[in-house]
């Protein structure tokens, strides 16, 4: 500032002004309140500060580390490496113990419990959803009929591996495309799913022949649902006399499934969750209900 | 001379006015975004990113068309309970075939960067068809004209090759090929498939939408959404190494 501003000062007001004039009006050059700028040289004190302790400037091929040497990436490494730390004691104990163990031993089963139902409801309950009721051709986890077994080791199995999956280790069967690839005629489909809804005691159509029926299940669907269509695990055959349907119990759903043929996918879970996060899920899926 | 006349020249003169302006906010850009393209430490060394196959690239064009970066981010950050529930943080190679890429800036809905193997075909086609059919709570859109609506597979090559302009790695082949390799890809066992696996490694060809008939929109963004974060194995990256 001049001392010729200093000595521009308004009448009204008794505040200094710029010291220039436009068409005769002048500009009052009040002082920025003090509190604002401390806080605005505190900033910049800050900064400095900022600079020299953290990564700041680029340089070349690399930049200055600062005196802390701090990182993201290491620091969300070190995060880790504390959670697992103080999970270790229970973990390590669930990564012991077996399935069966577990189940016995109540701190253990807990842990499990807890720990599963996290995993579940971010990596589960998408699909089979949140309390595990399942969907149209996503499984109910709550009851207890069971595709590939409801014991804590099938159970287990299930989830590490998956069914139909990329896994070499998964599950795997199919239901064949009866009508599409030509084994059974559109009036055989017809017949066989009005057999197959006679099994669990639903209604049949006025065509439907008992006997025509019941020879061709007999001769294309028992080897795998069994003679009286009571499912096999082994083969994730579902048992067809009962009134839990995955795909729906109308006669146009089991014509469509002998027609097309069914296999849904459930991903394999090792490699994407850690072993213990399985164990937990196989624990916790096993305890929703319906485990045998 | 006072600080004030020296500013002069730039309240007098608005062209000179504009310049400092532009050398003031570049400083910020020179600074804070160039070093991150030539900094060793921004540029991790990692093995399996290879481009898109024809098919998963033109559903991630379908995936920028309807908006999906508006709710869904593709990018892990470097956070403790971020990495324990999507998978591991995500890493600037990831996205080096990506232009434009797909981070995003919001989450209305979960981060899809390693979405890839996590659920079925089968629930992405339902889901995309009814959100609330598998997640009851959902508040995302439903997309069932998806699965309805023919791929149009003319542009397919054409993106391609404007990418190849940009610096991603297709060879002429990759795009003379593009629509056989696309088609191979949406199809259940084709002789193409073969030659398909070979140009792009870990693509998986499938029907993925489960329905038949010709390749249709669902086909594409199944098949990208499915490969998401499947690439990069981390069981084979050395998180410490790339600390620099």
């Amino acid at each position: 500032m001049t001392p010729a501003h200093q000595e521009d000062i308004d009448a009204h007001t008794g505040t200094a002004t710029t010291g220039h004039e436009w068409d005769g009006i002048r500009e009052l050059n009040t002082p920025l309140p003090k509190w604002w700028l401390y806080i605005l040289y505190g900033t910049i004190v800050w900064a400095i500060g900022y600079i020299v302790v953290y990564p700041a400037i680029p340089l070349v091929s690399s930049f200055t580390p600062g005196l802390s040497g701090w990182s993201s990436r290491a620091a969300v490494t070190q995060d880790l490496a504390d959670l697992t730390q103080q999970r270790a004691p229970m973990v390590d104990a669930l990564a012991k113990a077996s399935l069966q163990e577990i189940g016995k031993d109540d701190r253990l089963r807990g842990f499990a419990l807890a720990q599963g139902r996290a995993a579940f409801g971010d990596n589960c309950a998408p699909c089979h959803g949140a309390g595990g009721g399942g969907a149209v051709s996503f499984p109910n986890l709550n009851d207890d009929d069971w595709l590939w077994g409801g014991k804590v080791d099938d159970i287990h199995q299930t989830i590490a591996y998956g069914v139909r999956s990329a896994h070499e280790k998964t599950r795997s069967s199919a239901m064949p495309a009866f009508g599409q690839t030509g084994i059974l005629k559109p009036a055989e489909v017809d017949q066989v799913a009005d057999h197959v809804r006679s099994l669990s005691g639903l209604p049949t159509d006025k065509t439907y022949d008992k006997a025509a029926g019941a020879k061709i299940f007999e001769e294309n669907c028992s080897a795998c649902h069994g003679a009286g269509g009571k499912g096999n695990l082994e083969f994730g055959a579902p048992d067809l006399t009962d009134q839990i349907w995955l795909f729906g119990s109308s006669k146009a759903s089991i014509a469509e499934g002998v027609h097309r043929g069914r296999g849904s996918m459930m991903p394999a879970w090792s490699g994407r969750l850690d072993d213990t996060t399985i164990k937990a899920l196989a624990v916790y899926v096993h305890a929703l209900g319906g485990g045998k | 001379m006072s600080l004030w006349q020296k500013h002069q020249i730039f309240e007098k003169n608005s062209l000179i006015l504009v310049i400092g302006v532009l050398i003031v906010i570049s400083i910020g850009g020179l600074v804070e975004v160039l070093p991150l393209f030539y900094l060793k430490s921004t540029i991790e060394k990692v093995e399996g990113m290879r481009p898109y196959t024809p098919l998963e690239l033109a559903g991630r064009n379908i995936y920028v068309r309807e908006g999906c970066y508006n709710c869904h981010s593709q990018m892990i950050r470097s956070l403790r309970d971020e990495v324990e529930r999507y998978g591991h943080y995500s890493l600037a190679a990831e996205s080096m075939y990506d232009k434009p890429f797909q981070w995003g800036s919001k989450r209305n809905g979960p981060d899809l960067a390693r979405v890839g193997a996590k659920y079925s075909d089968d629930w992405h086609k339902q889901h995309l068809d009814n959100p609330r059919q598998m997640v009851p709570g959902s508040i995302m859109p439903g997309y069932p004209w998806l699965a309805k609506t023919e791929l149009d597979t003319r542009e397919v090559a054409a993106s391609m090759k404007v990418l190849a302009f940009e610096g991603v790695p297709y060879s002429p082949e990759m795009i003379e090929n593009a629509e056989k390799d696309l088609v191979a890809q949406a199809s259940v066992d084709s002789a193409d498939a073969d030659a398909m696996t070979k140009r792009y490694p870990k693509s998986q060809a499938r029907k993925f939408s489960g329905l038949e008939g010709p390749v249709n929109e669902a086909d594409a963004l199944i098949a990208y959404l499915q490969m998401l974060g499947t690439l990069v194995d981390f069981k084979l990256y050395d998180g410490k190494a790339n600390l620099r």
